[in-house]
């Protein structure tokens, strides 16, 4: 058979490699460009090599706010993920509960993060809030605008109400998917109510949790709105995380080639993350 | 091993059940004795599980008691009846060997370990998987999974009885021979009670020294196989068992004899019928088809094998008859009925010869 060799297929992709040069490629490229140049803006610019990466790298501020943002991330997981399973497994399997809680679920997914965080900022104000008058009143001096751990404990609480339902709705898409037999089975072995959870539920939960655990992950390491709206980042520094860290070099102090280079890093790291979710999942479902 | 009395049982899943036709099950008296190997046969939404669900303890009766040797279990949990029970689709624990699927009801019942070795070597003998005791059990194929729950109903020699509710469903048509052959090995070496349930009528009948077979939530017969085939209780049963099933005409009475339109049929008695409609069943293997008797017209013969299968109109009805492989269909076609194969049914239950 006579095979035609000639390079016609790429007009096929061309489209599509438009498509992504202009809502990727060609911004990706703008910052690498301001990363590597020095500009007091009227378009001048000077180079400056990789000096913005060394900075950054030996900066205590980019690596503060990796720590807050890694125990941060470690703290909500460590709250969701349980929490979530929990009450997945108390929810209705049947009857008029199940679209109740349904419905009660995926409200707090459904507000805009703005709106979370002004939610939880005026919650927690101790002079209107419900919350933080309340708790005042309790005889607790809370005061998440002053201090630091009120401040966290405020944005992890808020991050809980606001993301522990997607970890509730895929643990209890799981669940319902486990057919009543396995649990007649394991009445008929005996099992005891941990048993079941260790033996059954939480293996046909596992896929689902190891996507709840890498979403809530990226998400949480990337969390930028409801922090900034509530706390702003503060007090102090306190609650700055690595997007509020950026957006403040970038447009708080108009630093375009550090941001740029801090974008840079950022986005690796996003994506080094990324890759370890596809190649986790791959794997998992080869095995399987 | 017990004794199961089933002290007539109703169930019904509705709240607060008013006619008959709200229960699952209408009526159920019976008892499964020591040892017995039995099979519940009967068509889909007749109550077989429903009743397996009962004694297993899964489900609690709406009215009734159920005793085992004696004592009254109505209310007692599964685990307390200490029953094993093999489901329709394998039901396997995915994280374990397939060793560990084994040990599973042994190790939660704080069974010594060293036993526990020792019952599921047996076991994984038995079921012919002790090559793949370490690999993890999801890796398995279906038949194979449906030999592990086999086995986990089979690892316990303690149990009160063993349940089986359409186990071989999935399994290929020749694995299910020899499954269902070792199964009835184990019942003979063990003398386990063992209730089988299924809608298939050659597992039925090959497994079980009893069948009792359900329709609409009401056991309509309990016999040996021989006993079901020669002499259905209930028209019902007539259809369901045999293949083809039983012909059943509606027929007039006359002292010995049965009127079907034209015809006069003698029958091997005077029947003990009452009033209501009145029919005579006769299974195709009893209708010989030749050259004398009533005149039919035969409208398709399947060859199905070892015979073949004639079907006919007699006086307007549908009739099937069983012919040898061998034999041909005369030019101007009659049939007899043996007289040893006819019973004679009124309101669709058998009634007796006379004299």
């Amino acid at each position: 058979m006579d095979k035609i060799w000639n390079n016609k297929a790429w007009f096929l992709v061309l489209p599509m490699l438009v498509l992504v040069a202009f809502s990727a490629v060609i911004p990706l490229m703008t910052v690498v460009n301001y990363s590597v140049q020095d500009t007091f803006g009227n378009n001048v610019f000077f180079w400056a090599g990789t000096e913005w990466f060394e900075e950054l790298l030996h900066s205590d501020r980019f690596w503060e706010a990796m720590v807050r943002n890694l125990i941060f991330s470690f703290i909500i997981l460590a709250i969701e993920v349980p929490l979530g399973i929990f009450i997945a497994l108390n929810m209705p399997k049947k009857g008029w509960g199940v679209p109740v809680c349904l419905v009660l679920m995926a409200l707090p997914l459904l507000i805009p993060w703005n709106v979370v965080g002004t939610i939880w900022q005026v919650f927690g104000r101790n002079d209107i809030g419900l919350l933080g008058y309340y708790v005042n009143a309790l005889g607790f001096n809370y005061n998440y605008v002053q201090d630091p751990f009120d401040a966290w404990v405020t944005v992890i609480v808020m991050d809980v109400w606001h993301w522990t339902s997607l970890v509730v709705l895929l643990c209890y898409a799981g669940l319902v998917s486990i057919p009543d037999a396995f649990y007649q089975a394991a009445k008929i072995d005996g099992a005891s109510r941990w048993a079941v959870f260790r033996y059954i539920q939480l293996p046909k939960m596992q896929r689902v949790l190891l996507i709840a655990v890498l979403l809530r992950f990226m998400d949480s390491f990337m969390i930028y709105t409801e922090p900034f709206v509530v706390t702003g980042g503060g007090p102090g520094n306190s609650t700055t995380f690595l997007s509020i860290d950026l957006v403040k070099t970038a447009l708080g102090q108009f630093d375009l080639g550090p941001a740029a280079a801090m974008s840079l890093v950022y986005f690796l790291i996003i994506l080094l993350l990324s890759w370890v979710f596809y190649t986790v999942m791959t794997n998992y479902d080869a095995e399987r | 091993m017990a004794r199961i009395e089933v002290n007539h049982i109703r169930h019904s899943y509705l709240p607060n059940p008013q006619k008959d036709s709200d229960f699952a099950l209408k009526e159920v008296h019976h008892t499964f004795e020591d040892g017995g190997a039995y099979a519940l046969l009967g068509p889909s939404g007749c109550g077989k599980t429903t009743l397996l669900n009962i004694i297993s303890g899964l489900l609690h009766p709406s009215h009734g008691k159920l005793l085992f040797n004696g004592r009254d279990v109505t209310r007692l949990s599964t685990q307390e009846r200490n029953i094993a029970q093999v489901f329709q689709f394998p039901v396997i624990y995915d994280t374990m060997t397939v060793y560990d699927n084994l040990a599973f009801p042994l190790r939660n019942r704080r069974v010594p370990e060293a036993d526990v070795d020792r019952k599921v070597r047996e076991t994984l003998d038995m079921i012919d998987l002790a090559s793949m005791a370490n690999r993890k059990a999801r890796r398995l194929t279906a038949d194979q999974k449906q030999k592990i729950s086999l086995g986990r109903g089979l690892v316990r020699s303690d149990v009160n009885a063993i349940l089986f509710d359409e186990p071989l469903t999935v399994i290929d048509p020749h694995m299910k021979w020899v499954l269902r052959s070792q199964l009835k090995q184990l019942h003979r070496r063990f003398g386990y009670t063992m209730v089988y349930v299924t809608h298939d009528q050659t597992e039925a009948l090959t497994f079980a020294d009893r069948v009792v077979v359900m329709y609409d939530g009401e056991i309509v017969q309990i016999g040996t196989p021989a006993e079901l085939f020669e002499r259905p209780r209930h028209t019902f049963v007539g259809y369901f068992i045999g293949s083809p099933g039983m012909n059943v005409l509606p027929v007039a009475l006359e002292g010995r004899t049965a009127k079907l339109g034209a015809q006069r049929i003698e029958l091997p008695g005077v029947p003990k019928a009452e009033a209501g409609a009145v029919e005579l069943g006769i299974r195709p293997e009893y209708v010989r088809l030749g050259r004398e008797g009533m005149a039919v017209q035969v409208s398709k013969v399947e060859d199905v094998g070892r015979h073949k299968v004639v079907r006919a109109n007699l006086e307007g009805r549908e009739i099937a008859a069983v012919i040898g492989e061998d034999d041909e269909v005369p030019a101007e076609p009659k049939v007899r009925f043996d007289p040893a194969g006819i019973n004679i049914y009124a309101d669709s239950w058998r009634v007796e010869m006379g004299a």
